[in-house]
């Protein structure tokens, strides 16, 4: 198979403040290795429709299958132990944990799933700052970092695990020009050269053109 | 474990507020500590000045007031007649112990006892010139009556063995000496109810600290008070016992008063009214300490509060990235328990410091009580107990806030 991501017929509703049907009747599929940014107005879903992806949120009808793996249905715990193989997460505000360093923060996805040793982790963690030009940062507490180098830091700390897929949430929305760019590069490297799913959230037209392809939110549905 | 690294830094990260919420937790152990160990150091002397004049069991011939059977009926010589006799008074009976020296021996063969000491007792006038105090006289073999009551320690003046040493000794308490302004080597002179008299001489003086004994009771030896009674070689009227363990008291009492038909008591029955001032002080102890640990929980479950709320983002990037509920109630529970594990520790340490300046403060001097510190009682167990009380109140405390935190819908957050 060759789908990284797989959607069958999602719904869903928010019921606060008002009855609202969010995202209705979306089915799609993401191939492996294909950068798909996803763009739409704000209020059109497409953030919503990513934390469903996510498997953050769970409150939804229909199928999500990542990796030929289907995650609707799966417990809690499972689904934790699911996110921290398989996905990496990027956020719009960088969310760094401040009271560690920027390597320390690398690390704890990986001390997390316990499949290296903490030498094998820090090495691996490494590599990863150094890929972002961001190993000469290792040591420095997060919060000590500025913008554009705590957002490399976060997609270092989503690659750490090897996941293959990554979702970021609006990853350029804090970012200046220069760092957008620094960030789509990255983004376009990791999905034709390592074979990485990527789905990004944004509404930077600019940081959507270089895409495969695009997939666009329309008042809850699909607009293609 | 990563869970605890990531407690770890919050813990490190936020220094003031972690050694704020120890020290609830410090306090309140130490004044546990402090409260538990002279309340107990009180009980214990207390005890000890108990059994400094109650035997263990003492068995002795009561005067039985069993009017159930009577004579009258004979008089009328006519079965079918009813008789009821009013007010009766009670036979004359003499109040010794019948084959004494038999249940001595079979006493000192009883495993469970340690010492036996066989006594008359008689209530007595003191006379000395125109003074008459009333009292109450043992005779007694003073060697096992001092290893019952441990008299050596007990001596003001003189020593017990006097009574051995000296025809006619008596060695008295102290305030009665007072009262009677006699010193050693003075002679008083003893009047039993039955109207007899008797000289003595003045051997040693004693002080339990108890002043109804002080005041009224003597010590001659054995052969004297028979002979002051009037009374022969066999003639006893109460045995003290010292069991191996005093804990067994009470059945043991019921025990021999069954097999030798006297009244036997135990010291625990004998005053009930200390060991229940005992409890009082036990549970009030307790309740203090509790009271005290459940503020301290109370300050732990806020600053837990305050440091989750700070930490909404965190959590949810936490979960996000893979950590499912358990770990996050693991990092914030560990933190808790760290505060109080080593908050407790502190706490040992100072009520530990507390209660060893308090028992080297001297207390008021004072000529009825034996003390010349504050009584203090350094047990294990009270160290051991304060520090399981100290990690269970943060454990609860840090519970309900941890099991929040891993309640926390990272979506909500994330989304900002």
């Amino acid at each position: 198979m060759n789908e990284a991501l797989k959607v069958d017929n999602l719904n869903k509703y928010f019921h606060e403040p008002e009855d609202f049907h969010v995202l209705q009747d979306i089915s799609f599929s993401v191939n492996k290795g294909e950068f798909v940014p996803v763009i739409g107005k704000s209020g059109s879903g497409k953030s919503t429709l990513l934390y469903l992806l996510s498997t953050l949120d769970t409150d939804y009808t229909g199928k999500i299958t990542i990796n030929d793996v289907l995650v609707t249905g799966k417990k809690q715990n499972d689904l934790a132990r699911f996110r921290n193989e398989n996905i990496g997460f990027v956020f719009q505000f960088h969310f760094l944990l401040p009271e560690f360093t920027a390597l320390e923060n690398v690390m704890l996805p990986a001390l997390k799933l316990g499949r290296y040793s903490k030498e094998q982790i820090e090495e691996n963690a490494m590599a990863k700052l150094r890929g972002l030009q961001m190993d000469s940062f290792a040591k420095k507490l997060s919060s000590k970092l500025s913008g554009g180098q705590q957002q490399r830091v976060a997609i270092a700390r989503a690659l750490v695990n090897d996941p293959s897929i990554i979702m970021a949430d609006e990853p350029t929305g804090n970012l200046d020009s220069v760092n957008t760019g620094i960030v789509f590069d990255i983004f376009r490297d990791l999905s034709h050269n390592k074979g990485i799913t990527i789905l990004t959230v944004t509404h930077d037209l600019d940081f959507a053109k270089g895409a495969d392809r695009v997939i666009e939110m329309l008042d809850g549905k699909i607009s293609i | 474990m990563v869970d605890t690294l990531i407690a770890k830094r919050h813990l490190m990260a936020n220094k003031k507020q972690t050694l704020v919420a120890m020290l609830g937790v410090t306090f309140g152990i130490a004044m546990f500590i402090l409260m538990i160990s002279f309340m107990v150091g009180v009980n214990q002397f207390m005890e000890d000045t108990m059994l400094s004049s109650t035997p263990d069991i003492h068995i002795y011939n009561d005067i039985k007031t069993d009017y159930t059977t009577s004579i009258a009926g004979e008089y009328f010589n006519d079965p079918t007649a009813l008789v009821l006799v009013h007010h009766p008074k009670p036979k004359q009976v003499t109040l010794n112990i019948k084959n004494a020296y038999g249940i001595i021996n079979d006493l000192k063969r009883d495993p469970d006892v340690r010492y036996v000491s066989p006594y008359v007792s008689s209530q007595v006038f003191y006379n000395y010139g125109p003074v008459q105090i009333n009292g109450s006289i043992d005779g007694v073999n003073i060697l096992d009556e001092a290893k019952i009551f441990d008299l050596a320690g007990k001596m003001v003046e003189g020593v017990p063995e006097n009574l051995l040493s000296f025809d006619k000794g008596i060695i008295m308490g102290r305030g009665l000496a007072e009262k009677l302004d006699l010193g050693m080597g003075d002679m008083v002179t003893l009047t039993t109810p039955q109207g007899t008299t008797m000289s003595f001489r003045v051997v040693g003086l004693y002080a339990i600290g108890i002043s109804t004994i002080d005041n009224t009771r003597s010590y001659v030896s054995l052969a004297s008070g028979q002979q002051l009674l009037a009374k022969d070689r066999s003639y006893i009227t109460d045995i003290n016992l010292k069991l191996r363990s005093n804990k067994t008291a009470r059945v043991k009492a019921i025990e021999l008063a069954k097999k030798y038909n006297y009244k036997s008591d135990d010291w625990e029955t004998a005053n009930s009214s200390v060991l229940a001032g005992n409890i009082v002080r036990d549970t009030l102890t307790y309740v203090v300490s509790i009271t005290m640990l459940v503020v301290a929980g109370f300050g732990i479950y806020n600053i837990m509060n305050m440091t989750i709320n700070n930490k909404m983002k965190d959590i949810a990037i936490l979960k996000a990235q893979g950590f499912a509920g358990k770990d996050i109630v693991r990092i914030f529970l560990s933190q808790s328990l760290f505060i109080g594990f080593f908050g407790a520790i502190m706490g040992e340490i100072l009520g530990f410091l507390l209660s060893y300046a308090l028992s080297r403060v001297p207390f008021p001097h004072n000529d009825f009580i034996a003390l010349k510190f504050f009584p203090v009682e350094f047990n294990p167990a009270h160290y051991i107990f304060g520090l399981a009380f100290g990690v269970i109140t943060p454990f609860i405390a840090g519970l309900m806030p941890s099991l929040k935190a891993s309640r926390i819908d990272p979506v909500a957050i994330l989304r900002g």
